[in-house]
């Protein structure tokens, strides 16, 4: 399991995401992860090796290590980007379970409830922002400023008085840090561009059903409205599951126009 | 998640592409990329360890290093890499986007869409036209923005392109001025300048993409107005048809790259 791996994960999870969903993907993996591995890991490869204390005192380097890096910067952007990348799981996960129950509900009872997948989506990027938000701050804590020092000044036992220790390639560090915190930054944005999106957009279907004139016809013609909008859902969500729509609309030609038809009407739900 | 990545990326971009795009991608992988990674990073590989100075005094080789090399090269590169690949996918995402809209259309039966299935719209090949081509060309532009900037952060943090093969240093902790010698400095340069004569390059077939985009587009305009002049009787789509069954015997017989003759 590596990158790759949770790449491959990610990218099916993503069929349920909206456009800015995607754009956030694509930013996670070339920006975050791919400059994680090429670029960071290589320029943080010898921090322990390199950090060198002006003493000859054995113990002295790495207690002074452990004392000012107590988790090194690309452990925590390895943890941030799993966190971070992990809601869009739990969310394929509770698709999957919801869409089990949906096809019992169906075949014991003959209708379905429809997903609130909606609702899903805004509590997936809300904790995506959580845990950004929380990483930011835990760096801002563990190392203030968000620069790397060239040299600290050590006094931790076993090291006589007070040590100069010397930090391996520190503008490159702090180079490197602020380019992901600026990509944290921008997915930062993107997470809230995408829950204003998606409240918008929840706010402009409740209106529109509120609005729609078939509705006000009886309640009867609503509710058979809403129950066709509701189980072309279900169709369509057993349909992604078992095989693609495409291959559904070639076999019964007849009923591709008129699932057409009452999708279009649903645009309306 | 690393170079094969970015690979698979781009690659799906290649189809898109006009020829001289395809050339770029080409030598961006070739000359570049596997460049980076097959050679340069060794090359690089112990240049700190073996960067060494002439004193004992410990933190002074940390001190100098990091004043001499804010940031290697092997890093500059990667991030110049990645940078000039991504305006690619700004290409493939509208492309994706102009997919799933004709798509939806098909699903709705809308009237205007000549395909008999989801496979056509699929297979379809793309032209570089209206907004698409706005997007393509202002992704070539961000490529030569890109481009530019890195080679003039090179020179910048390394007053030209050639490494010394010593530096004097007297920052604190070094006492007095101190030599510091450079690890091959030499093969450093070789690459150094291999990857900016690859740069140029690509560059310049940016550059000559953009006009082979501009030219395309002003003959076509040109075209355009002389059909209309020619024949004033006929209505605008009279006009786009006789286009449409030009175009059409003339994708039988050359491979599409995205733009009409």
């Amino acid at each position: 399991m590596n990158w790759t791996g949770l790449y491959a994960l990610l990218s099916g999870v993503n069929r349920h995401s909206t456009a800015i969903g995607r754009v956030w993907l694509s930013v996670i993996f070339i920006f975050r992860i791919m400059v994680l591995v090429v670029a960071a890991e290589s320029v943080w490869g010898d921090e322990k090796s390199s950090f060198v204390c002006n003493t000859l005192q054995p113990g002295c380097n790495s207690v002074c290590y452990d004392q000012f890096f107590p988790i090194s910067h690309v452990r925590l952007w390895s943890l941030q980007l799993i966190l971070v990348s992990t809601p869009a799981l739990l969310v394929a996960m509770h698709v999957a379970h919801q869409q089990h129950m949906e096809k019992k509900l169906l075949r014991l009872e003959g209708h379905g409830d429809p997903l609130h997948l909606e609702e899903v989506k805004r509590h997936k990027v809300l904790f995506r922002l959580l845990f950004e938000a929380v990483f930011m701050y835990v760096f801002y804590l563990l190392y203030p400023g968000y620069a790397m020092v060239r040299l600290v000044k050590c006094d931790s036992y076993p090291c006589p008085n007070v040590v100069d220790c010397f930090v391996s390639r520190p503008t490159e560090k702090t180079v490197f840090t602020v380019f992901m915190l600026a990509a944290s930054g921008i997915c930062i944005v993107l997470n809230v561009a995408e829950v204003v999106y998606l409240i918008i957009r929840a706010c402009a279907r409740r209106a529109q059903r509120r609005s729609n004139p078939s509705s006000r016809k009886g309640s009867g013609f609503g509710h058979r409205l809403s129950h066709e909008c509701k189980q072309n859902e279900i169709n369509k969500l057993l349909s992604d599951q078992d095989g693609s729509l495409k291959d559904i609309l070639r076999r019964s030609p007849g009923t591709g126009a008129g699932l057409a038809e009452k999708s279009d009407r649903c645009s309306a739900c | 998640m690393d170079w094969s990545t970015l690979h698979t990326f781009i690659g799906g971009v290649n189809k898109h592409s006009t020829s001289i795009g395809k050339v770029w991608i080409t030598v961006l992988f070739i000359f570049r990329v596997m460049i980076l990674v097959v050679a340069a990073e060794e090359v690089w590989g112990d240049e700190q360890e073996d960067f060494v100075c002439n004193t004992l005094q410990p933190g002074c080789k940390n001190v100098c290093y990091d004043h001499f090399f804010p940031v290697s090269h092997i890093r500059l590169w990667a991030l110049q890499l990645i940078f000039v690949s991504t305006p690619a996918l700004l290409v493939a995402m509208h492309v994706t986007y102009n997919r799933h809209e004709k798509e939806r259309q098909f699903r709705k039966g809308e009237k205007g869409i000549e395909y008999k299935d989801l496979e056509e719209i699929k297979k379809q090949k793309v032209r570089i036209e209206g907004s698409l081509w706005w997007t393509y060309t202002s992704s070539i532009f961000f490529r030569i923005i890109f481009e530019a900037s890195f080679m003039y952060v090179f020179y910048f943090l390394y007053n030209g392109y050639n490494l010394p093969w010593v530096v004097k240093c007297s920052i604190d902790p070094c006492p007095n001025i101190v030599d510091c010698f450079i690890s091959r400095p030499t093969e450093k340069s070789v690459f150094t300048i291999f990857m900016i004569a690859a740069s140029v390059i690509c560059m310049l077939l940016n550059v000559a993409e953009l006009c082979y985009l501009l030219m395309k587009l002003c003959f076509r305009r040109s075209r355009r107005a002389q059909v209309q002049r020619n024949h004033p009787n006929h209505t605008i789509k009279e006009s786009k048809q006789n286009e449409m069954n030009e175009l059409i015997s003339d994708s039988g017989q050359n491979a599409i790259t995205g733009f009409p003759s």
